[in-house]
């Protein structure tokens, strides 16, 4: 199937139409907004949160949301402040409840001191854009079973789910594309068993290779070594995918005249193939660049949905949905245990629709019937 | 060459990929630092006789190539050896792949007998408000992850206590007559067939539209216009025929794909199927039963592929054998 596709046509789209037709579309401008604020708040979370990554307050484990209050009591608007919540015994059901606590009111601040942190990791500070004063806790998404703030937890979850995919792409492209592009250039023997080996790694169900691969890292890992290792499992199974078209692109731009002459007047194989082959599929890699993105971010939430991929107290979006798969009941009670899930699909849909936009930008071929 | 010889080829031309796959596979299970009796040792249930009996037909203490073809041999007669419970690997992997299976062909069938006619009805009102609600609804279907549509169906099913949230049988099973066990499974099915349909409908519903829309143009259909058919016979009789040809080679890949995308929903549903044994064997450290579940998933894998190259040799006669 994939030796089918026509070679990349129309290589040479400038940089500048590309921009400019993915900012002219409504879609991908809103796609590409909604991103640039996802990784912005990533990339700023130790500011933007009320809480710290590890912070944790074991009397407010599974607490609810705390409801904010805008009114006072006689009913007017005001400021809005919250009350401190206890935990408590249901007399009749024995169950743990959380009871609000309105002797004291907490005003929402701006800039309230908390917790610690460098930003971007060399800025110290301890200034976070909101929160409430100490013994009161402000979780707006309600806190997780060691009491720690699921709200905060997402920008620190997003700073893993949204970089894997990009720091994967930077591992599986380079081994696809020369992998691909030597086995389409010398082809007989070498093409054969370096496309079964590609099919073989194809061959496995993915989910069960990544399940194999996971439970070979050893368990005394600090956490961004296994963030790293992780990271080249997910590119170990997506680079065969990626080789099998670019060697079929390959296998048709290697009779084209110019590589022919590069070769004629004795240029090596192996920088022919990178001078002249590869460059001639950059709007297909573009475009599978994009789309390969989402299936990065889908196969680590995965893992760690399942609990091999990143392990806590590091926060990612896929094992902070952990909670939902070990507790189904508590779905009704505690929605918002589902918030990562909806970003990963918000997230997903954006990659999905910039790389869509991008396709019928780049290579109006392969669109297919708009 | 008949049937039965392309049949036979294309079976050995699986054969070494099968070698392949279980060479990687094991390659990666010798890479764990793990005992892969450790959990057989511990549980006082195996008898230490059964430890050793299965110490030496895996060949422990043998180095890793004479290791393989142990288990390779081994393997191709049948024999997957014991699990860390100490029953036999085979049965309860022949249980959960026919459960893996089940769900993957109602899920097939489910999503074809949807995506057909609704691919066909946007091909043909393109531009439409129907053919455009389809294009947002596949895009987020796309999009969608199928652990969070089951999570999403799971909160409904527990607010309107219709529907069971995991698993395939009720705690009463055994004690049902036929039909009850029949209505209790069906029961127990929808949740993880609508999550998996809703997934893959998306897709395919797409590929359906644009395949038509392809053929749609080609100068065939429009003579079949030009001669006066009604539009019926030509989109039926002259288009569909031909858009459906690169459909069967999906169908190959959509089955392999859903036996991945069905591993995590699975998990998530606790459904007893290949993707929860691989799992809970890989938690425990079942090193027969990891290595004999990534073997049936990549059998059923490359079954599925050569299914489909079959199937499309029988619809396309352009299709020579070589």
């Amino acid at each position: 199937m994939a030796t089918a596709q026509a070679p990349a046509i129309n290589t040479r789209v400038s940089r500048k139409t590309v921009v400019r037709g993915l900012w002219k579309d409504r879609v991908s401008r809103s796609a590409l907004l909604v991103l640039f604020c996802f990784y912005f708040a990533a990339a700023f979370a130790d500011f933007l949160t009320p809480y710290g990554m590890e912070f944790n307050d074991p009397s407010y484990g599974n607490a609810p949301a705390t409801p904010i209050h805008i009114q006072d009591e006689s009913g007017n608007f005001c400021a809005p402040y919250v009350y401190r919540m206890t935990q408590e015994n249901d007399p009749e059901t024995y169950k743990q409840i959380f009871v609000l606590q309105p002797d004291t009111k907490y005003p929402i601040k701006l800039f309230v001191k908390g917790d610690e942190y460098k930003l971007l990791g060399f800025i110290p500070g301890d200034l976070h854009l909101f929160g409430v004063e100490a013994p009161c806790r402000l979780y707006l998404l309600g806190a997780d079973m060691n009491g720690r703030d699921n709200f905060s937890r997402l920008f620190f979850g997003a700073q893993k789910s949204l970089t894997i995919g990009f720091l994967g792409l930077l591992i599986a492209f380079p081994i696809g594309i020369v992998y691909g592009g030597i086995s389409g250039y010398c082809g007989g023997l070498i093409d054969v068993f370096m496309m079964r080996f590609a099919e073989a790694i194809m061959s496995i169900p993915s989910l069960y290779l990544l399940i194999g691969l996971a439970a070979i890292l050893p368990v005394g890992m600090s956490s961004s070594q296994r963030f790293a290792l992780i990271t080249v499992i997910l590119s170990f199974i997506s680079w065969a995918g990626l080789a099998r078209v670019i060697r079929g692109m390959v296998l048709s731009i290697r009779e084209e005249e110019f590589v022919q002459a590069a070769k004629s007047i004795g240029m090596p194989d192996f920088q022919n193939i990178v001078k002249h082959v590869i460059p001639q599929t950059s709007s297909y890699l573009i475009i599978a660049a994009t789309l390969q993105v989402p299936s990065f971010i889908l196969a680590e939430s995965g893992l760690s949905l399942i609990g091999l991929g990143i392990q806590q107290p590091d926060a990612s979006w896929g094992n902070m949905l952990k909670a939902a798969m070990d507790q189904p009941n508590e779905l009704l009670n505690q929605p918002w245990l589902l918030a990562p899930g909806f970003l990963i699909f918000i997230t997903i849909l954006c990659f999905n629709c910039i790389g869509d936009v991008l396709r019928d930008v780049l290579d109006p071929k392969l669109s297919g019937g708009r | 060459m008949s049937t039965l010889g392309f049949i036979l080829k294309r079976a050995l031309q699986a054969a070494p990929l099968m070698v392949i796959i279980s060479l990687i596979a094991f390659t990666l299970l010798k890479m764990t630092p793990i005992d892969p009796l450790a959990s057989m040792r511990a549980n006082p249930a195996v008898s230490a006789s059964a430890i050793a009996q299965e110490e030496e037909r895996l060949g422990l203490n043998k180095p890793a190539p004479v290791q393989y073809v142990l288990w390779a041999s081994n393997a191709a007669m049948g024999n997957l050896g014991l699990s860390s419970t100490g029953s036999k690997v085979i049965d309860r992997l022949t249980a959960h792949a026919g459960n893996t299976l089940m769900l993957n062909i109602l899920v097939l069938l489910c999503t074809w007998t949807i995506a057909l006619p609704a691919g066909i009805y946007a091909a043909v009102h393109r531009g439409k408000f129907i053919d455009k609600l389809f294009g947002i609804l596949s895009a987020i279907g796309m999009s969608m992850p199928a652990f969070l549509l089951a999570f999403m169906l799971m909160v409904v099913a527990l607010a309107t206590k219709l529907l069971p949230i995991g698993g395939l049988t009720s705690a009463d099973f055994s004690e049902r007559d036929a039909l009850g066990q029949f209505l209790d499974i069906a029961h127990h099915l929808i949740i993880p067939v609508t999550v998996l349909t809703c997934i893959s409908l998306a897709g395919i519903q797409r590929q359906v539209r644009s395949n038509l829309l392809d053929v749609l143009r080609a100068d065939y259909v429009r003579t079949a216009r030009a001669k006066g058919l009604p539009e019926n016979k030509v989109i039926y009789k002259h288009a569909l025929r031909n858009a459906i040809n690169p459909l069967i080679t999906i169908l190959g890949f959509e089955f392999s794909s859903l036996l991945s995308g069905a591993a995590l929903t699975e998990m998530v549903l606790s459904y007893p199927g290949l993707g929860k044994l691989t799992l809970d064997a890989m938690l425990t450290k079942d090193m027969n039963m990891v290595m004999a579940s990534v073997m049936m998933g990549a059998f059923m894998l490359v079954t599925g592929n050569m299914l489909a190259d079959i199937l499309l040799k029988y619809t396309d006669p352009r299709i020579r054998n070589d």
